[in-house]
């Protein structure tokens, strides 16, 4: 009764229209919305950038100003190097500390899930309550950290208020903490996608665990250690929150601590120079752009395992 | 000989075994102390907070500063705001997603590829690059000051798109056929057959939908000035600003601020990190 070839060439073609009709409509709530919020926003921002936009949104064409100004500004080459020194510090650390609980937790041990969800509970937790209880912490009279460091007759230290990198690793460390967790449980994923006979071979063939961890754990978790630097990289560059908390805008620390994402955030809506704001945000774009770009070709060529 | 060998194998393994515990329950404590820390402060008074020595333990529990932190702020309305523009973005992101990712996956038609290109795109942009014209946007429609403001850009998720094509692609396209034969329409296909069958994909991408609009900071910060039009975590800076050396105050708040959504991951602890998982094997 329902044979296909039966039917008439004119009903397959509705049918054909009709998904393309429906096809279309599906995608059209989201079409909107990415090309209104998302693609407008972009092409708005980068012809922005060539503008100057004061208060209540009065535009002048400003040419390559934006871009002159951008380039002359010391502050903005301190925000970029402080990002640099942000990303420099938490992926390898956070990258190596996940892989290696990964590793612990793939053993066969008791309490896993426990583990797992201990681990992952800073991932969930909001960052603005993370920064305002690490700020707590780290507090030069009455933080729990400058306690512990008097237990070993060291300190005060005024860990957040420094003309000096200290406040940037200290953020660092609060951004370690926050990601480790997250990291391990994808590493995690992909370690157990190792199939165990491999392990079992070489341990026949009296390999130490060691040797197996560099010559079969860390080939095969390769994909997923790159997916995994990517996304923490980029991640990097967008943390807005703990800084913005951390460090208030009339510290002395603020030059050695802005990364580029806050300093653009001060610019477009704190001073209101959305113009100036733009060429950051422009700027901030290409960066992690070619980031992404560079770890992709990276990933294609190095990964052989994938 | 070979039993000996075996034991002593054994025995290495258990030494082996017992520093793989203490690092991973030290690393429980380095994780599970700004938390404690968090809720020991929050019980203590002022004083007791301040004192030097520093004091771990409070002398009386103080539940009190709880209640203190719902006469200094709006902290309910602060709540509800956070709660309600949340649970609408996450609605809007999974109908919204679903419907795309499943017309990407499964039906055909002209330029299909090349609009989800674009939408591959968007997946790669920063979101410092669109959030002032979403801002202006906003502004614009007049929105400044509103839960709508709050979740409006966020209904829409390259991202999630993406993670629900996944899904459906995971599934035959013999449904498709099977249920074409049997004369459902498209849209029954969709409701009936395969949005059932895409329940995980549903439930990962609601929950880090709820996860980012729940913590997000930088959005309410800019479109919500008004004290009662704030979400939690602009809230929450705000009170940083304002009472900075109340510390249990600001403790408090964050405990009121964080437990809502720590409680979800509890209670959906396999979804929320099945679906983390997930993203790296298929990235």
């Amino acid at each position: 009764m329902h044979n296909m070839s039966a039917a008439p060439a004119g009903r397959v073609n509705r049918r054909r229209l009709q998904e393309s009709l429906c096809g279309y409509s599906f995608i059209l709530p989201l079409v909107i919305g990415i090309g209104v919020f998302y693609l407008y926003g972009v092409v708005k921002v980068i012809i922005d950038s060539f503008y100057n936009v004061g208060a209540f949104n009065i535009r002048s064409f400003a040419g390559l100003s934006n871009y002159k100004a951008l380039i002359a500004d010391a502050d903005v080459w301190s925000a970029l190097l402080n990002t640099v020194l942000y990303v420099i510090i938490i992926v390898p650390a956070t990258v190596i500390l996940a892989l290696i609980l990964a590793n612990l937790l793939n053993r066969n041990i008791k309490g896993r899930p426990f583990f797992r969800v201990v681990y992952f509970l800073p991932a969930v937790t909001m960052s603005t309550a993370v920064g305002m209880v690490w700020k707590w912490l780290y507090n030069r009279d009455f933080g729990l950290i400058n306690a512990i460091f008097k237990l070993f007759g060291l300190g005060p230290f005024n860990f957040l208020s420094q003309t000096n990198y200290i406040p940037l690793i200290c953020i660092s460390i609060v951004q370690i903490w926050i990601s480790t967790g997250y990291n391990m449980i994808i590493l995690l994923a992909g370690l157990q996608g190792i199939p165990k006979t491999y392990y079992e071979a070489a341990s026949l063939d009296g390999a130490s665990s060691l040797k197996q961890f560099f010559h079969i754990t860390v080939p095969l978790i390769t994909p997923t250690l790159f997916f995994v630097m990517i996304t923490t990289t980029i991640g990097v560059f967008q943390t807005f929150d703990i800084i913005y908390l951390m460090i208030s805008r009339i510290s002395p620390a603020v030059s050695h601590t802005d990364s580029l994402l806050v300093y653009f955030y001060r610019y477009a809506f704190v001073y209101s120079k959305k113009g100036y704001a733009s060429a950051i945000a422009v700027l901030l774009f290409v960066i992690v752009m070619a980031v992404t770009v560079i770890q992709l070709k990276i990933q294609k060529k190095w990964t052989n395992y994938g | 000989m070979a039993d000996e060998g075996w034991k002593a194998m054994r025995k290495k393994r258990s030494s082996g075994n017992a520093l793989t515990y203490i690092i991973l329950i030290l690393g429980v404590g380095i994780v599970a102390l700004p938390f404690v820390w968090m809720i020991l402060t929050s019980l203590k008074t002022n004083t007791e907070a301040v004192s030097v020595p520093v004091k771990f333990f409070p002398s009386s529990l103080r539940w009190g500063t709880y209640a203190e932190i719902f006469k200094r702020i709006p902290f309910l309305k602060m709540f509800s705001n956070t709660a309600v523009s949340s649970i609408i973005s996450v609605i809007g992101q999974l109908v919204i997603c679903s419907l795309a990712g499943y017309s990407f996956a499964k039906l055909r038609f002209p330029g299909k590829d090349q609009i989800f290109v674009v939408v591959l795109a968007v997946l790669m942009i920063p979101g410092s690059a669109y959030i002032l014209t979403q801002y202006q946007i906003i502004q614009d429609m007049g929105l400044l000051n509103t839960i709508t403001a709050l979740f409006l850009p966020k209904c829409f998720s390259a991202y999630g798109t993406y993670l629900m094509r996944q899904f459906f692609i995971a599934l035959p396209d013999e449904l498709r056929d099977a249920a074409e034969i049997d004369g459902c329409s498209h849209i029954q296909t969709f409701t009936r057959i395969y949005l059932p069958l895409a329940k995980p994909g549903l439930v990962a991408l609601g929950i880090i939908a709820l996860k980012y609009s729940w913590n997000d900071l930088m959005w309410p910060l800019i479109v919500n000035s008004s004290l009662d039009k704030m979400t939690l975590s602009a809230g929450l800076s705000y009170m940083a600003g304002q009472y900075e050396i109340e510390y249990p105050l600001m403790m408090a708040g964050a405990v009121l601020a964080v437990l809502p959504l720590l409680i979800v991951f509890v209670v959906f602890q396999k979804q929320f990190i099945a679906g983390v998982a997930n993203t790296g094997i298929k990235g």
